[in-house]
């Protein structure tokens, strides 16, 4: 047990190339994932993210079969994911059964390309639970770049988005071009999404893009505030749960997501004992003739 | 368009300008050959019962909504191309609980959400701009709050801000009465009358109740199952119009400087069965 906390093997490991590599691409997808949260949440996306990183994986399967490299097939998976959804699921109603029959079918395809590949198995592994020891020069390079124009197109159609986002109705009035903000905006998610597929793989991108922004929403109403709050979190997640795996040697994904869920809960409690402390100052004769929030 | 913000449009201009106007739904005719031409700094309200087509009117005039025959030009260009110049408070519907948005971010919007670009210039002008807005409709004590826990009210009263906060040449209120009480509906209705005086803003007024405006109306558009009329308050809120345009008898009393509109309920029994919620959803 005591190898789950080795302090100096960790500060050794943390000088060897590789994990230096890794780090720098967790603290990159960190800063994706978090900015991205709020907007994902709120527009209740989160299935959709899953649904994309289903098909980064499909990408990223075809990728490694073919040998090209899985950086490469993963964002292409992603974008196409993000498209498909984009145009087959318009309808509210509709998404949600549309990003399930085709996260399963990319699934299902994903996994007889894994069956065609006869090259090291842990590669196969790694596209679905993460393979962070596997980031090279090259991939770092993708990643960086990806991630630097999802950025700044996010900084450039942040406030129309928002506006769509929250109240859709307005945004049409005032010319908000909501109808290919939306298409955009799922795209900027694929390409997060794929980042996130190889570091912590397919199944747990979720982990990085829904949860530390979830957590946020808890805590404050901001939208400013919460995608910080998001940012600061995901990074906890990403960098920390690599940290933490290094000496134990243990997948990095589990601590994560086990960091990213811990938060989450801690979020949750300090909501919860706000609304309390609220209600009893309520109760007690307030001064204020009305109460700041309603219960729901 | 060729406003210099002042809300004066070029002469000749009418803030709205609407000819053999028509709008159907299949078979179903909400209103035809309407001509309607609303200049600068006008106050119209605009009048009918549940489906009559007001909501649609308004959203004709956002250019979210074709018309089926005739023209319409909103500050001279087709509706649609100016709409930062056009406040528009929606029909009221709850907002999403979980929105990680306060009510001042939503008053923000107004000011610059159809903006590209980071905006982080200027955010000490905003802020105090914001600021504004949200006191002059009295919100400064929740506008802090999710907008999502707000009630109808406190949200109607946000929204009004939102409106007013982007300094719109042309004002459409799809019922900002609806769920205020009366101190309220006075704050909003003086400080959209403020905006009219000062700098000449057209407003186009739905509402169910015209008395809390009637001070300040010019003319009033009253639509009633397909037909309308359009005028003074006092030509069109009479008995004899009013019985005309509904097709059965209504009576208008007029009670210390307000105008009580008896029978118009009764007389549209028959007419209101396929229109009795305003629930179709926006064209998003
Ligand atoms: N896009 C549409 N397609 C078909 N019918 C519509 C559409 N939009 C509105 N309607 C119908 O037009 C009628 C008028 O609606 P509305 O303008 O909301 O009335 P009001 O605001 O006066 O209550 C309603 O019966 C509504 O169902
Ligand atoms: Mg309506």
């Amino acid at each position: 047990m005591d190898k789950l906390f080795d302090v100096e093997l960790t500060a050794r490991l943390l000088q060897l190339d590789f994990v230096l590599m890794a780090l720098g691409a967790a603290a990159v997808l960190g800063l994706v994932a978090g900015a991205l949260g709020p907007l994902i949440v709120m527009r209740r996306m989160s299935f959709a993210v899953h649904g994309t990183a289903e098909l980064a994986f499909t990408g990223a399967a075809a990728a490694l079969l073919l040998g090209i490299g899985v950086s490469y097939g993963a964002l292409a998976g992603a974008v196409i994911a993000a498209l498909l959804l984009g145009l087959l699921g318009g309808r509210e109603s509709e998404r949600d059964s549309v990003i399930g029959v085709i996260l399963s079918f990319g699934l299902g395809l994903g996994v007889l390309l894994l069956w065609f590949y006869d090259g090291r198995s842990s590669n196969k592994f790694g596209i679905l639970v993460g393979q962070i020891v596997a980031i090279e020069q090259q991939d770092l390079e993708l990643l960086v770049g990806s991630a630097v124009v999802v950025l700044i197109v996010l900084a450039v159609i942040y406030r129309p988005l928002l506006f769509a986002t929250v109240d859709p109705a307005v945004a049409v009035a005032r010319g908000v071009p909501v109808r290919w903000l939306s298409p955009l905006f799922a795209v900027l998610v694929g390409v997060a999404t794929a980042l996130g597929v190889q570091i912590v793989g397919a199944l747990l991108v979720v982990a990085l893009m829904v949860t530390p922004a979830a957590a946020a929403a808890r805590v404050t109403s901001s939208p400013w505030r919460a995608t910080v709050l998001a940012v600061v979190f995901a990074e906890a997640a990403a960098l920390g749960g690599i940290v933490l795996s290094l000496a134990p040697g243990a997948p990095v994904s589990f601590f994560v997501t086990a960091i990213s869920f811990t938060i989450y809960l801690v979020c949750r409690v300090i909501a919860y004992l706000r609304g309390r402390q609220r209600s009893l100052r309520d109760l007690s004769g307030s001064d204020s003739p009305r109460a700041a929030v309603r219960p729901s | 368009m060729s406003t210099t913000g002042t809300g004066e449009a070029a002469s000749g201009t009418g803030a709205v300008e609407m000819e053999g106007a028509a709008l159907a739904f299949g078979d179903r005719t909400l209103w035809s050959g309407l001509d309607l031409r609303v200049e600068p700094g006008e106050f119209v309200a605009v009048l009918g019962p549940n489906g009559s087509g007001k909501t649609t009117l308004l959203k004709v005039l956002l250019g979210l909504q074709a018309l089926s025959a005739g023209t319409v030009r909103v500050a001279g260009t087709a509706p649609g191309k100016g709409n930062h110049r056009v406040g528009y408070v929606p029909q009221q519907r709850a907002m999403d609980q979980q929105l990680t948005l306060r009510g001042r971010d939503l008053v923000g919007l107004g000011l610059d959400g159809d903006r590209w670009g980071t905006g982080l210039r200027g955010m000490r002008a905003r802020r105090r701009k914001v600021d504004e807005a949200v006191e002059s409709v009295g919100a400064t004590s929740y506008a802090s709050s999710p907008v999502g826990v707000l009630s109808g009210g406190e949200q109607q009263r946000l929204r009004v801000a939102q409106a007013l906060i982007g300094e719109p040449d042309l004002l459409l209120c799809d019922e900002p009465l609806a769920s205020l009480d009366l101190t309220h509906q006075r704050t909003v209705t003086e400080l959209i009358e403020r905006r009219r005086r000062e700098t000449g803003t057209a407003v186009l007024f739905v509402t169910h109740e015209i008395n809390p405006v009637l001070p300040h109306v010019d003319r009033v558009l009253y639509l009633v199952g397909g037909r309308f009329l359009i005028g003074t308050p006092s030509e069109v809120m009479t008995s004899e119009t009013l019985t005309e345009l509904y097709g059965a008898p209504v009576e208008v009393v007029r009670v210390g400087g307000q105008i009580h509109v008896a029978g118009a309920q009764s007389a549209l029994c028959e007419d209101t069965v396929h229109h009795h919620e305003h629930d179709h959803t926006e064209p998003v």
